[in-house]
């Protein structure tokens, strides 16, 4: 169904006191709980923004959030036909719309399921609640008499019923109920079950889903922008006549260059012929210096917690361990670029973007075009994969300025090469620990300082008696403008990744230094009952035998926190002695998420958190050189593939009496030093540097 | 230089006039409105252009269009029939064989091709045959297992 069908009524009035009436969904923007931004997170209170039902029952549900694959829409179905007691199969996904959908800050942090989900069960439930209500003057009947399912409301008594379609008709409803309760998990039907499909799947496998880059309209000019050698490089001079006798159209605006044709291939081409020359910075920082340049340039420690007294803790260590940890800079590498299709009609801007952001693209477009952001809409379609990649989505706004300038619709899909180049990586990283371990074993001092990364996850979660935590810089901003020589932002699980594999790389460092099994030390250490319930569990299934590392094995795990889930993994690895090469052969992960709503939506994503795990963890780094990013495309850039995969099983930890937690995220945060701690426990070989390159293995174990 | 190149496109005659070094994954896209075939990495690299030309698995980012001039191209618009989808669609479907689906058509363009030489694959014969077609999502253990189940049907001989 298209929502835009719901607009054409009018005004309506029924008997018994009931007054709905219609606005034009595509109006529906003009509404204050609809479009107008309340503030960081805040959603609008009134139902009708979550939900429309039309006279054939189906249930148009709208969400600012969006489709990246981590399964929103299919989640997000599930809890408005739980609440509001329609079937599944009835609802209709309206995402990332921001003429048709409530306002959202964007799709990233696994909030999907712990912060929105709440707001739209309660739109359901008090949906469900005022359709009762109205059912019950329809029916003559009292409302606790009334049973309804699927969308019926049943009169037993009478054995008269009405259905949603009938009462509604595709209607705003204008009567509203005041704290409508949401079901008890146990009352739960649709949410903690797994539909049969996901809301996307019939588009997908059918080449029907349509992408940003998908969408097309006449006249449309396919553009192409000069990228520049290198980050920091300022153009000195452009020669575009070459590029002009293609016939493409050469647009100079400000400091860009594009050139624009109806087929993209004369864009390409026109684009290869423009004669620039740049002044480019030397600044001598490489992916080997860059280490060094973090501490230097980096803010001020600050701190992140701290208890006991480090002095303390120092007099009662009998052992004193300290190591840097090490991360580089990593890709998104989506497999749809960064995409967009900007239309100007009538004074009203439609920018279709692949963003996890939409309403903040709006924001970008009005401003660069000097029109309000109620006559831009931002459509988002399906997103070919975000990751924390396309909260930034510039191209949109590159496509709206081209198309205010030349008229015509204006199609941007970058290439690889540029997705690397202006890619805002997962920043690299440097963490110290400096710990002290007592005569008995026991962890008394930790002192933690992570420079890049963020504080995310920093702050560990056992027990330890006399700890501090301090970072400088993170993906969030805040960091000083030659701190780092390109783009950053969040990456899947953002400083989580980082911070985890430092932690949990010690930890076992630690446990070897004591003499101790590794999951009896972390046990030793931990209080908290979610962790080391997923660690138990995970530790049954791995069919975990104390032994003291290295053992020969190959097996090593670790814990982390993301979002409130807990997760815990065991991986289990072979090493190539002579060559360095790393074979993941299995990876067992158990994780508590709290109420799951969709569980083989969790699975897939805690598969695609290991799978694209071992690619931090074994191969992932960003090449550079004064400012030039040299891995353009995935010859040099090497992702996880088929030949890669371990065995993979993952543990649902039943715990119905928390609150949802993040979904989309958690896993990967174990996946680094699960992996450095299985490869120690193989060969001897401690990796203190992420990716885990053959190069670095062969390194270690010359080192012993 | 443009000619006129005449093949068959998704069981249909189909004729493009065209500058015919062109990549058949412009054409398809832009001239023939074929979405369903991505753009990935425009190197032959990451696979989410995969078409079927005569019964092979090629990447149409790095195939001029001149070469298929006389022959069968297969695109995810076209394998399923009168709304019936094929067995290895439906196996993607059931195993959830996606995330994000952008590497999706590919993945399944490439599937179909290796169970039309290989009925009934080894798991490292699915490994091997689908290593080149690159997925961020991490949906890779699924694709696995929907390829298996669509070979099954094989076992009894017909597709």
């Amino acid at each position: 169904m298209n929502p835009l069908d719901l607009t054409r009524r009018d005004f309506f009035a029924t008997g018994t006191g009931l007054f709905v009436f219609i606005r034009a969904a595509a109006q529906q923007t003009q509404q204050p709980e609809a479009a107008r931004p309340p503030g960081r997170g805040a959603y609008p209170t009134d139902f009708n923004a979550y939900l429309r039902i039309s006279a054939d029952g189906r249930v148009a549900c709208f969400v600012g959030k969006v489709e990246l694959g981590q399964g929103a829409m299919t989640s997000m179905a599930q809890c408005l036909a739980e609440e509001l007691e329609v079937p599944y199969d009835s609802v209709d996904m309206v995402m990332g719309d921001t003429d048709l959908c409530p306002y959202d800050m964007g799709t990233f942090g696994s909030m999907c399921t712990p912060l929105f989900s709440p707001v739209l069960r309660a739109a359901g439930a008090e949906a469900r609640a005022v359709l009762l209500q109205m059912a019950a003057e329809r029916l003559g009947a009292p409302v606790d008499r009334l049973q309804v399912k699927a969308g019926v409301i049943t009169d037993p008594v009478q054995s008269r019923r009405v259905a949603y379609g009938e009462l509604v008709e595709g209607r705003r409803i204008e009567r509203h109920i005041d704290k409508v309760p949401v079901k008890a998990v146990s009352a739960f039907t649709v949410i903690r079950q797994s539909p049969a499909r996901r809301k996307d799947g019939l588009d997908k496998v059918t080449g029907k889903a349509k992408y940003s880059g998908d969408m097309v309209l006449p006249g449309m000019l396919c553009a192409r922008i000069l990228m520049p050698p290198a980050h920091g490089a300022t153009l000195k001079s452009a020669d575009t006549s070459a590029a002009e006798k293609t016939g493409a159209r050469v647009v100079k605006d400000g400091g860009t260059i594009a050139v624009l044709h109806e087929r993209r291939e004369v864009a390409d081409r026109a684009l290869g012929l423009i004669q620039a020359q740049w002044d480019r910075p030397r600044t001598g920082l490489d992916d080997k210096t860059i280490f060094d340049h973090l501490q230097k340039t980096g803010p001020k420690l600050q701190p992140a917690g701290e208890s006991g007294n480090l002095a303390e803790g120092e007099k009662l260590a009998a052992h004193l361990v300290e190591r840097t940890y090490l991360n580089s800079y990593v890709a998104h590498a989506t497999m749809e670029t960064h995409s967009a299709l900007a239309q100007i009609e009538g004074g009203k801007v439609t920018v279709w973007a692949s963003t996890q952001a939409p309403f903040s693209v709006r924001g970008s477009v009005a401003q660069a075009l000097g029109v309000e952001p109620r006559n831009v809409r931002i459509v988002t379609p399906y997103v070919g994969g975000g990751f924390g990649g396309k909260s930034a989505a510039e191209q949109g706004v590159e496509a709206a300025r081209l198309a205010q300038i030349t008229g015509r619709p204006v199609q941007v899909i970058r290439d690889r090469a540029e997705e690397f180049f202006y890619d805002t990586f997962r920043p690299a990283a440097v963490v110290k620990i400096r710990s002290g371990l007592s005569g008995a074993g026991k962890i008394v001092l930790w002192d933690y300082q992570v420079w890049g990364a963020g504080n995310g996850g920093a702050r560990t979660s056992y027990d330890i008696p006399h700890q501090r935590t301090a970072f400088s810089g993170g993906w969030q901003g805040g960091n000083p403008p030659d701190m780092h020589p390109f783009g950053i932002g969040p990456w899947r699980a953002p400083s989580a990744n980082s911070n985890t594999f430092a932690i949990e790389s010690h930890m076992d460092i630690l446990a070897a230094q004591a003499g101790k099994d590794p999951l009896e030390f972390r046990l030793n250490h931990l209080g908290d009952a979610r962790l080391r319930r997923v660690l138990e569990t995970a530790a049954k299934q791995f069919g975990w035998k104390p032994g003291k590392a290295p053992s020969g094995r190959g097996v090593g795990m670790a814990i982390g926190i993301y979002s409130n889930t807990h997760v815990a993994t065991f991986a289990e690895v072979s090493v190539d002695k002579t060559t360095g090469r790393v074979r993941v052969k299995r990876v067992v992960s158990a994780l508590d998420q709290g109420v799951t709503l969709n569980p083989e939506g969790m699975r897939q994503q805690m598969e695609g958190c290991i799978t694209m795990g071992l690619g931090y963890t074994l191969a992932e780094e960003i090449r550079f050189k004064d400012g030039e990013v040299l891995d353009r495309n995935f010859d040099t850039y090497e992702i996880p593939r088929f030949s890669w995969l371990p065995k993979i099983e993952t543990i649902l930890v039943d715990n119905p009496g928390t609150p949802a937690g993040a979904g989309g995220e958690p896993p990967i945060v174990t996946m680094g030093a699960s992996i450095a701690n299985a490869i120690y426990d193989a060969v001897g070989a401690r990796v203190l540097q992420l990716p885990i390159t053959p190069e670095r293995v062969k390194a270690a174990l010359a080192k012993g | 230089m443009d000619r006129t190149i005449s093949f068959t496109l998704n069981g249909k005659p189909s004729r493009v006039t065209t500058d015919d070094e062109r990549m058949l994954l412009w054409v398809l896209r832009g001239d023939l409105g074929l979405t369903g075939v991505k753009f990935g990495c425009g190197a032959g690299l990451c696979g989410a252009c995969t078409v079927i030309v005569d019964k092979q698995a090629v990447r149409s980012c790095s195939t001029p269009v001149k070469d298929v001039a006389g022959k069968q191209v297969l695109t995810i618009e076209g394998l399923s029939q009168d709304g019936r989808l094929d067995p290895i669609q439906e196996a993607f479907l059931k195993h959830h064989a996606f995330q994000c689906g952008y590497c999706t058509p590919g993945m399944i363009l490439n599937a179909y091709a290796l169970l039309l030489k290989t009925p009934r694959p080894t798991e490292a014969q699915i490994v091997e045959a689908m290593d080149d077609n690159l997925c961020r999502c991490g949906a890779h253990v699924r694709i696995v297992a929907a390829i298996q189940e669509a070979a099954e049907p094989a076992r009894g001989g017909a597709r």
